[in-house]
């Protein structure tokens, strides 16, 4: 009967010890596109704040188009995504709140060192197409609905044409993320559109070279949206607003500034330039 | 659950609309599917007969190295394709990367083991028994052999249909080697992984459905098909 006893007593003691302990960090999930996690940005921003805020922030990383998909899923506490477009458009429909600018990077063209299509010159973005599309020379678009391939579809659409993936033998449509889509690009001597961090990791992989960048249409802003807890009130709300607050704030934006790969900077802040808040 | 029941009416509707790209990417699987299971048996089952009807030194490692090769992973066979087709790869003047030749290629690789290891034991599992029924009822060499191929017939059909639904399946291969590419080598599999990565589940739930439906279709026809046969018989 003792043994008993103490054996229950013991049970109660763990039990209990079970409940009070509050030191287990507090998980938080964010949602966001596959370029920020593979340039190592949101490790180096994410562990203080973890280490401030007592929490452990895991991160989704995946294409603009599911990030959000996921966010409205309920299964985000917040999203760091790079497609304006869309982003207003889940503020609008009440799926999240509290966007803000962040930072922002660019895009740019690569491609054959010979340059078949003759983009070097061009005077735009929109121009770079143009030309492509003239030259009938191959094009991979990632055709996976992500920021990039939005920004792209948007060339296009000013244009007034739309290439289409087997019926215009030279546009090819890879449906797959920025690295692979310029491995394709590489194997098939032709035209990328892809995002600076993904060049500075990857132009020494690959033959094609850096042909056109430098225009205003190129520039590509991220912004963070907390998910709105009325449409899901178990999302930690509190840690996500503190963290888009630390990640524009100056220490965090001047964190941003100061992160380089092998010497070159990968994502200005946004105070820095509004014009690409735009 | 919104998008779960949004998904399956959606995948409904093109599957009842034939929806040209849709129906091309589910004709695109079969055939590429079809192609690698043809190409992998005229070279397998000639290859399991043959090492089952001979003697020879070496030849259980072979069997056992085909065995565990049935197991290899996809993304494996993709990887080692991918690296002697890529422009930087031996082969890579032939420009085969992310092309349909190139998924061909690695699918038939793929099940070159199952083939030939499926195909192994289930003759194994026919040889004694069959050759001393046919000898004993006076058979010479010839017959014998005649009768022993008539027999396993079934059940190598049935180890070609395996082989399929494996290439059929699989998601690696495909990715690796064809790249995605759409309305060029994007399959079923490929389509899918896409689609739900956008978080465009109508499609993939659709996708999925067929992909079921034509491996049913397959085995079931196969099923009928034998029990024809052997009633007929």
């Amino acid at each position: 009967m003792k043994k008993m006893t103490a054996m229950m007593l013991g049970l109660l003691i763990l039990a209990s010890s079970a409940f009070t302990e509050d030191k287990e960090p507090v998980k938080v999930i964010l949602s966001t596109t596959t370029s920020t996690y593979e340039t190592g940005l949101l490790d180096y921003m994410l562990a203080p704040f973890e280490k401030e805020n007592n929490c452990k922030v895991h991160s989704l990383s995946l294409g603009t188009g599911k990030a959000i998909q996921v966010a409205k899923d309920g299964n985000a506490d917040l999203i760091l995504v790079h497609a304006r477009a869309a982003e207003d458009q889940f503020v609008a429909e009440g799926w999240g709140v509290n966007r803000q600018d962040v930072m922002y990077n660019d895009f740019l063209f690569m491609g054959p060192k010979e340059d078949p299509a003759g983009i070097k010159n061009a005077k735009s973005a929109t121009e770079v197409c143009k030309k492509i599309a003239e030259a009938e020379q191959p094009f991979i678009s990632r055709g996976d609905d992500s920021g990039t391939h939005k920004r792209e579809m948007s060339f296009w659409k000013k244009l007034k044409t739309k290439p289409e993936s087997g019926k215009d033998s030279w546009y090819m449509e890879a449906g797959q993320g920025m690295a692979a889509t310029l491995k394709i690009a590489d194997e098939k001597n032709g035209y990328v559109m892809l995002d600076r961090a993904t060049y500075n990791f990857q132009k020494e992989n690959t033959r094609l070279v850096l042909l056109y960048e430098g225009d205003d249409e190129l520039l590509n802003p991220y912004g963070m949206i907390a998910v709105n807890p009325e449409k899901y009130p178990s999302v930690k709300y509190d840690l996500a607003m503190k963290m888009i607050e630390y990640f524009t704030s100056e220490r965090g934006q001047k964190m941003i500034a100061d992160y380089k790969i092998k010497g070159e900077q990968l994502y200005f802040p946004n105070f820095k330039n509004p014009r690409a808040a735009k | 659950m919104d998008y779960i029941f949004g998904g399956i009416s959606e995948a409904m509707r093109l599957i009842v609309s034939g929806d040209g790209e849709f129906w091309s990417i589910v004709w695109l699987s079969v055939k590429l599917s079809s192609i690698s299971t043809l190409l992998a048996s005229f070279l397998g089952v000639p290859a399991a007969f043959f090492l089952v009807l001979k003697r020879f030194r070496g030849r259980d490692m072979i069997i056992t190295i085909s065995n565990s090769l049935m197991s290899v992973p996809t993304v494996v066979v993709g990887l080692f394709v991918y690296a002697v087709l890529s422009r930087r790869g031996p082969l890579g003047d032939l420009a085969l990367l992310f092309t349909q030749v190139a998924v061909v290629i690695g699918q038939t690789l793929l099940i070159l083991p199952v083939v030939i290891s499926l195909t192994v034991s289930t003759i194994r599992a026919l040889d004694k028994s069959v050759r001393e029924t046919a000898s004993s009822l006076g058979a010479d060499k010839k017959q014998q052999l005649m009768i022993f191929f008539s027999e396993a017939r079934f059940g190598v059909a049935a180890c070609l249909i395996t082989a399929f639904s494996r290439v059929f399946a699989e998601v690696g291969v495909s990715m690796m080697l064809g790249g995605n590419l759409r309305n060029y080598t994007r399959t079923i599999t490929t389509a899918i992984a896409l689609e739900t990565s956008k978080g465009e589940f109508g499609l993939s739930i659709a996708l999925g459905i067929v992909l079921l439906a034509v491996a049913f279709a397959i085995n079931f026809t196969f099923l009928k098909f034998t029990k024809l046969y052997r009633t007929a018989e």
